[in-house]
């Protein structure tokens, strides 16, 4: 065939506008650990708060003043954006840069004799860099790359939560919006009645599934081949480490970032489901996981910073897409906000609940039937609901 | 015999078998629990999975 006949002619090339705005996302550790620095060298005590500020300030400003972009790349440069290694790197680069400053925070907290309150601003600024990370660790598990995977599981290690690792890739994306799932939050589910059930299940459920696994291959659970056990090796080796060489001075801080850390990801799995139900069909097995099932934001400052965690729907839809190729759905449910100023409500439930459940009600064009209740709360918010649910049926027409 | 995650494209070969997922290198499809999930993306189940014909 004759390819000088055949090839269209070249259409005007399309590049990512965001290419290097993702080098926002390796920015976290790099302006987390500009902040330690600057504590070491000047100990001005808002150095040590900025992180806080940053995520709950100065991210739901921007995302305010920038708004939102739903544009997605043509199909056309899907491929060719998808193969581009530049952006495995931008994601590969975060991971030294993470460790690099929970080293540094752990040698500050053992050796600069902090003030207790400067030691608990020390470990929140690290806990979010190491909270963020786990969100870069989701991309990466998330991948079939070797090295893709075994980065996601050294960025868990400051958090303790290698099981994430896990239970997210083989029990949260099969059981999400379900109530079998403990990632999904119910409608009427305080971000704090969330907190114990969404840490202790997750856990559970990592470690059932690896049991599952290892069964298959005659071996227990206490095998060296449990993931879990490997990725709770890695944050043994890290924790002992610093331990060994920085002494017990260290220990409050690894702790208090660590449980920071993983809290953080945990008000984010609090948002990103809320109150949404996949049904039963029937044969008995859930629906299977639609665009209608997750919450997203296509606010762009907390898109680039998150690496299109936003685009929430399209990622349980498509798992194994990267986060330069994830797709706005115009069928999707969104939120008022970005990610970041979404987290800073929740941890207030009467704000959440004044702001979400309207939405939920909504999004479910005003059948309550189809929403995920919490256990317990279903009759009382089905009653407070119902002239409301009215309306809305009344508007669909 | 082949069979396609149809959400993903993950391939189940049964002469390769899913080492990581405790299925050695010839176990049948008919021996695969009737919900396991695919190992690619978790969408879909080995009920959704199709059968890839030798043509492709």
């Amino acid at each position: 065939m004759s390819q000088a006949t055949l090839t269209p002619a070249p259409a005007t090339r399309w590049s990512d506008p965001k290419r290097y705005l993702w080098l926002l996302g390796p920015a976290i550790p790099v302006i987390g650990g500009g902040m330690l620095v600057a504590y070491w060298q000047t100990q001005a005590a808002w150095t040590l708060w900025f992180a806080v500020a940053l995520v709950h300030v100065i991210l739901p400003v921007l995302d305010f003043l920038f708004g939102e972009d739903a544009a997605n790349p043509p199909d056309s440069a899907l491929q060719a954006l998808d193969n581009d290694r530049y952006y495995s790197w931008v994601l590969y680069a975060f991971v030294p840069l993470q460790i690099g400053v929970t080293i540094l925070g752990a040698w500050m907290a053992a050796t600069m004799d902090l003030p207790w309150y400067h030691m608990l601003g020390l470990a929140i600024s690290v806990g979010i860099v190491n909270g963020v990370a786990i969100n870069t660790a989701h991309e990466l598990g998330h991948k079939k790359d070797k090295l893709d995977r075994w980065l996601a599981r050294i960025s868990l290690a400051p958090t303790l939560y290698g099981h994430f690792y896990v239970e997210h890739n083989r029990g949260h994306h099969k059981n999400v919006a379900t109530p079998e799932d403990p990632a999904s939050s119910r409608f009427g589910e305080t971000f704090w009645a969330f907190w114990p059930r969404t840490v202790m299940g997750s856990l559970r459920s990592a470690w059932h599934l690896e049991a599952e696994r290892l069964q298959r291959f005659n071996k227990g659970v206490w095998s060296t081949e449990n993931e879990n056990l490997q990725s709770w090796g890695m944050s043994a080796v890290l924790f002992g480490g610093l331990l060994a060489v920085l002494g017990w001075a260290a220990l409050p801080f690894l702790i208090i970032q660590a449980i920071y850390g993983f809290s953080l990801l945990e008000v984010v799995n609090y948002l990103e489901h809320y109150g949404l139900l996949r049904r039963k069909n029937a044969d008995g097995r859930y629906e299977r996981c639609q665009p209608e099932h997750s919450w997203n934001s296509n606010h762009t400052v907390t898109n680039l910073f998150l690496y299109h965690l936003q685009r929430h729907s399209d990622h349980h839809a498509n798992p194994t897409r990267r986060y330069q190729t994830l797709r706005h759905f115009d069928d999707s449910p969104q939120l008022p906000s970005g990610y970041a100023g979404m987290i800073t409500l929740a941890y207030f439930p009467p704000l959440w609940f004044a702001l979400m459940n309207k939405r939920v009600v909504r999004h479910y064009k005003g059948d309550l039937s189809r929403i995920s209740f919490q256990p317990g709360k279903r009759e009382a918010l089905m009653a407070k609901y119902k002239s409301y649910a009215d309306e809305v049926r009344a508007q669909q027409g | 015999m082949k069979y396609r995650c149809p959400n993903c494209d993950h391939v189940y070969d049964e002469a390769q078998g899913e080492p990581h997922e405790g299925f050695p290198p010839g176990t049948l499809w008919s021996q695969i629990p009737d919900d396991w999930s695919c190992p690619g993306c978790a969408v879909r189940d080995k009920v959704d999975f199709e059968l890839v014909s030798d043509a492709s």
